[in-house]
């Protein structure tokens, strides 16, 4: 809210010499927060005075137009007392008028520098001054006259024209609505500023009572409507202009100054904080109905757009049908316009609920909607529209219709009892019942300290604050007004804690595991498209297309929530490789979204505990959120130098990551080979623990490398960590070790090229029995030596036994039944 | 072993006359001394210790004497091999130690050149952040909470006092998620930990709570659709708002630094009556000379760090708690926001780029 502080302290006194930020602090701390404070003159500086014009010459131009060479008195402002001599362009102005000159030395907004030069062959020693060169609003048709009385030539010109009015432009949270308002403001002020007296309630004023002789209305919701106020001014002059007073009050607050009938609603608005609404009543056919809408009805309402309305929506009618959307909006067909001479007001109260659902259903956002859905005092319907009356009566020139309609009649606040130690329990502050009731009826509640019986406080809250409802509502009063910044600071005794949870222990384990390899943390929105799973190479049937979809999301392209972290991941390389990082490592972890289709998450009661089985039944609801690690790895995995050559990254690096990543958690992965994008078909291994399926890692397809601007032979992995956690071993048994000497055999095997390594290595380990301490391979050949379609793998064994030396050709026969083991499973055969 | 020799003089060997003895001797020695490297000297040991040097064979002749010569002849020819050997072994050793210094200075490297061979891994400064905010309340006796991001409405908004008319669900702009009747949204704060801590746990409740929520606010220098906030809830006997000061206080100090406080103004958040916004005095300025030029408060002494409250006792309803026997706090803080002015960072973006400059510059701890 933005507030012009000479009209907040039209209202209410403070003491002599209290400084705007004096008020603004003791606003902030209040709750009140200070946005600004602006005043429309802040940019300009140097002299800018009144000054009288003694003569204009108008002089025709070559270019065609015509200037005014002026002399202008600006008194004793140029500091020698004789006339000005100033060119001036406009010429709405005759020798004798008042205008606003600013002398050379002066600095006008956008730092427009004044100073004496020449021009139309003149010396022009200054200028005239329009509205808008002193950004006072857009008005450039000619310069500003001042009213004769406005003051001596040479005068400050300030004060007059209002430029170092300040406005203070205050944060109003949503359950302070009636701080949306003058009134409001005035009287945080009388609340909050020490000495503030004579607080002036602009509502407060003496209203001619109901009669028949106002407009018909007729509410048949009273519940959506429980007051409506309509007033009429007559013969009122639509081109009477708004006063200048009125028109910068506005133009601070932030609103846009239109014609005189629709300003003085707004002002109004302003002051009191109830929005107003004004008809021609000449195109108003009949009573006014309030209703709700029904199925199918339209309204055009004021800012052009045909509304198709919904049953809830509350409107009003006349004969002709619906004319304005109940306190959100008016409709077009009884617009005030520039032929309008008899205004219809209506102040009405209307369902802060009604407002919101309405407001969001048509996605309308005004000034007056803004108060009337986070609630209005009810029971100052008739004093705004009498405010109304006076006003246009005042400056329109018309008169006020003595008709007076009043419909229905402000609800009654609730009474809440409150703990008279509520506030001090709650603070941990020492406040005493007394300065609660003092502190809550300074605020506007009624008290009765011997309502509820001892130690309970009957509390009416004031009509402008339906947000008061709870007894610790209450509370809040009360400490804000003793001081927020008066609470002690006291440390609480928790209980002894357990510290943090083994997943929690263990996902740092794995973050600290993975840069010690080498890879660098990332963070990515987890938002995707299907592009980018086309970009994966997914196939239409891959269970990762089936992604949990954003009814609102800020793109798109990225219109789901993603179950799969590689796209990100490979994205944030491609951007590393684009900026030239050409061997990068990258990892990330996050929780991907598995939609469950188990149905929505009821809206539970909030009046008690759901039971076990209903929060359970709302976790189901939700899709699965596994936490996932996904990393990549380009370019060189060691880099080349005086050492030697590069070595880039391959497959191996993905596999070698996670089981990295496995080992740390005590745990060991197996790989077997696999199909599965975005991966190189031959080159893709499914990692396993304990024989269940926990990611995958290899090389990445080439067509995707190429998608996400990533050189070819980059790698990738994605894995399941809650898998690997829940399995993760927690005591690790301590290992026993043999000192007798170790006893090593080497066998180079020929199998297959299909046979994979790990199988072998399997058999190797089984059939070499309990004497086996390691095995080792230690190299893959193919090629002539071993025919096509086969491969020799070597391995290095090594025999040692717990207890004892190994006799002469224990390890040889243990290798032997090895060696059977493997040609029995996998058909290998020993190389010479 | 030489066989009988039958012109052998008996009585006298010339190879053992003393004279003779002592000038193998000397030979030996000076040989010894002159032997430059180990090679050297290896020949050196050929030709005046081995099996056919001079002082060896003249050993032979020793049987020859007649027994009563052969003692002094002995004794002659032992010392005189011994002081040979002594000396080929001294020389030996002073000739390896030559060598072995000699072969350092052949090995001298240039130190100075690179040698970062392996890329230097690094962890998300976000997460170094939110685990060091965790580290600091649990070791005060908290517990670290956690929840989904895809949450239930009911969890976000209305177990929280946000009723589904209350004009408060404006005030964050919510991702819904499809089908719209399934009332399913991604969290827009970290506060239906809370209120999941509360169905699940007994007071005492002590527990913080840091993850990522979501926002639909355009991606700019100052705002992401998704950041992460640390929440911290206390549910217990006789909490006051003077418990929250403290425990923000400490907070504030263990984060930011020695005698850093925090100030309360009244605000509105409706899972929490009272409500405050927190600021933080300014750990650069602290407020004193030299804050009109503070860039990081922006000349205000102090900076906007968060919301906090005491629990409204309708929240606890809802979630299970009798409000009678208990009453809590609760807090809530921007990490991101947190990291951005702690470490000087005055566009939020990089945090969400990926760019591995951004992670690597603060390693493995902050």
């Amino acid at each position: 809210m933005k507030a012009p502080l000479s009209w907040v302290l039209d209202h209410v006194d403070v003491p002599e010499g209290t400084t705007t930020e004096e008020i603004t602090d003791r606003l902030t701390l209040t709750g009140l927060k200070l946005e600004a404070v602006e005043s429309p003159g802040r940019e300009i500086t140097g002299p800018l005075v009144i000054g009288r014009v003694l003569t204009k010459e108008p002089e025709p131009q070559k270019n065609g137009k015509t200037i005014n060479w002026c002399t202008v008195d600006v008194g004793d402002a140029n500091g020698t007392g004789e006339p000005q001599g100033i060119v001036c362009g406009a010429h709405n102005f005759e020798p004798g008028d008042l205008v606003v000159t600013v002398l050379p030395g002066g600095v006008l907004p956008g730092g427009f520098e004044i100073g004496a030069r020449k021009t139309y062959g003149h010396l022009s020693a200054g200028m005239i001054c329009s509205a808008r060169e002193l950004g006072l609003g857009d008005d450039h048709d000619g310069i500003i006259v001042l009213p004769a009385d406005a003051g001596e030539p040479g005068q400050d010109v300030r004060p007059v024209l209002g430029l170092d009015e300040e406005t203070i432009e205050l944060e109003v949270n949503p359950d302070r609505a009636y701080a949306l308002s003058i009134r409001g403001i005035a009287r945080e002020v009388l609340v909050s500023v020490e000495g503030a007296t004579g607080f002036r309630d602009p509502a407060l004023r003496d209203t001619p009572p109901a009669n028949d002789d106002g407009h018909p209305v007729v509410v048949e919701d009273a519940e959506g409507c429980p007051v409506f106020v309509a007033r009429k001014v007559t013969g009122f002059d639509p081109t009477a202009p708004t006063p200048d007073f009125m028109v910068r009050r506005i133009t601070a607050a932030g609103m846009r100054p239109i014609s005189l009938a629709v300003d003085v609603t707004n002002y109004v608005m302003l002051e009191t904080g109830r929005p107003i609404h004004g008809y021609d009543a000449d195109k108003v056919q009949g009573a006014l109905v309030v209703r709700r809408a029904r199925e199918g009805e339209t309204l055009t309402t004021l800012d052009g757009t045909k509304r198709t309305l919904d049953p809830a929506d509350l409107v009003v009618t006349d004969d002709s049908g619906i004319i304005g959307l109940g306190g959100v909006m008016g409709g077009e067909t009884t617009e005030i316009s520039d032929t309008t001479t008899t205004v219809l007001v209506e102040a009405a109260h209307w369902d802060a609920v009604s407002m919101f659902r309405t407001g969001r259903r048509h996605k309308i956002t005004s000034e007056a909607g803004k108060r009337n859905e986070r609630g209005v005092d009810p029971t100052i319907c008739e004093a705004a529209a009498d405010r109304v009356v006076e006003l246009l009566v005042e400056h329109g020139g018309g008169q006020a219709d003595p008709g007076v309609t009043v419909v229905g009649t402000p609800p009654a606040m609730p009474v809440v009892e409150v703990p008279g130690d509520l506030a001090a329990r709650v603070s941990g502050m020492p406040i005493t019942e007394e300065r609660s009731v003092e502190c809550l009826r300074a605020v506007g509640c009624e008290v009765s300290v011997d309502g509820g019986g001892a130690g309970t406080l009957s509390v009416t809250p004031p009509p402008w604050r339906p947000d008061l409802t709870d007894a610790q509502d209450f509370s809040e009063e009360v400490i804000r007004l003793v001081g927020y910044d008066k609470v002690p600071s006291v440390l609480p005794t928790p209980p002894s804690g357990r510290g943090l949870t083994r997943p929690q222990q263990l996902r740092r384990r794995i973050g600290r595991t993975l840069a010690g390899e080498g890879f660098v943390e990332v963070v990515s929105f987890p938002f995707v498209g299907a592009a980018d799973l086309d970009a994966l190479g997914l196939t239409a049937e891959d269970p990762r297309r089936d992604l949990l979809q954003l009814s609102n999301p800020l793109s798109a392209e990225a219109g789901f929530m993603t179950t799969t972290l590689l796209p990100g991941v490979l994205r944030a390389a491609g951007k590393n490789v684009g900026h030239g990082n050409t061997d990068v490592a990258i990892f990330e972890t996050g929780t991907v979204t598995l939609p469950r289709h188990s149905g929505p998450a009821a809206i539970l009661p909030v009046d008690r505990r759901p039971t076990d089985d209903e929060f359970a039944a709302l976790d189901a609801a939700l899709p699965a959120q596994p936490l996932h690690l996904a990393l990549v790895a380009a370019g060189d995995a060691v880099a080349g130098g005086w050492w030697g050559e590069a070595r880039p990254v391959s497959w191996a690096d993905a596999v070698d990551a996670v089981r990295a990543v496995a080992e740390a958690l005590g745990l060991e992965v197996t790989a077997s080979s696999v199909e599965l994008a975005p991966w190189h078909p031959g080159r893709c291994a499914e990692l396993s623990v304990d024989g269940v399926v926990v990611g995958h890692a290899g090389e990445v397809h080439p067509t995707v490398c190429e998608a996400f601007g990533l050189p070819k032979r980059t790698v990738a992995a994605e894995v399941d960590l809650d898998l690997l956690i829940e399995r993760a071993v927690h005591l690790r048994k301590a290992p026993t070790f043999s000192s007798y000497p170790v006893a090593k055999e080497d066998v180079a095997l020929v199998v297959d090229a299909s046979v994979p390594a790990a199988a072998v290595e399997a058999a190797l380990r089984e059939g070499a029995g309990e004497l086996l301490e390691s095995i080792r391979l230690f190299d893959v050949y193919t090629g002539d030596q071993v025919g096509e379609g086969k491969k020799s793998l070597a391995y290095a064994l090594r025999f040692r036994a717990p207890d004892r030396t190994l006799k002469e050709g224990e390890a040889a026969a243990a290798r032997d039944a090895a060696v059977a083991l493997a040609a029995e499973r996998t058909g290998a055969v020993q190389r010479a | 072993m030489s066989g009988p020799n039958t012109d052998y003089d008996p009585v006298e060997v010339t190879p053992l006359k003393a004279d003779q003895v002592e000038a193998m001797r000397e030979a030996a020695l000076t040989a010894i001394a002159d032997a430059a490297d180990l090679e050297a000297l290896k020949q050196v040991r050929l030709d005046h210790a081995g099996d056919r040097s001079p002082i060896a064979l003249a050993n032979r002749e020793i049987g020859a004497l007649p027994p009563q010569a052969r003692k002094e002849a002995g004794q002659r020819v032992g010392q005189a091999r011994g002081a040979i050997n002594q000396a080929i072994a001294a020389r030996q050793a002073v000739l390896e130690a030559e060598h072995e210094e000699r072969m350092l200075v052949e090995e001298t490297v240039d130190v100075s050149l690179p040698t970062t061979r392996r890329r230097r891994g690094g962890r998300h400064p976000l997460t170094l952040q939110s685990e060091l905010i965790a580290d600091l309340f649990v070791a005060m006796g908290y517990e670290v909470a956690e929840g989904p991001v895809v949450e239930a409405e009911w969890l976000n908004f209305d177990a929280l006092n946000l009723g589904p008319d209350h004009p408060a669900r404006t005030m964050q702009d919510t991702f819904w998620t499809e089908p719209a009747d399934d009332h399913v949204v991604l969290r827009t704060q970290t506060s239906p930990v809370q209120a999941r801590t509360m169905l699940t746990r007994t007071p005492p409740i002590y527990v913080v709570c840091p993850g990522r929520v979501f926002r639909t606010d355009e991606y700019d220098a100052t705002h992401s659709p998704m950041f992460h906030q640390v929440e911290g809830l206390v549910v217990d006997e006789g909490i006051t708002m003077a418990h929250l000061k403290g425990t923000l206080d400490h907070f504030a100090s263990q984060l930011f630094g020695d005698g850093i406080t925090t100030r309360f103004r009244p605000s509105y958040f409706p899972f929490t009556e009272p409500s405050a916004e927190v600021d933080v005095k300014c750990f650069v300025c602290r407020g004193g000379e030299g804050v009109a030029e503070c860039r990081t408060c922006r000349g205000e002494g102090w900076i906007e760090w968060g919301g906090c409250g005491v629990v409204n006792p309708r929240v606890l309803v809802a979630c299970g708690v009798d409000p009678e026997v208990y009453s809590g706090f609760a807090f809530g803080m921007g990490i991101d926001r947190s990291f951005m002015f702690r470490h000087d960072l005055e566009d939020l973006r990089p945090l969400f780029e990926g760019d591995v400059r951004f992670s690597s510059a603060f390693g493995t701890e902050i």
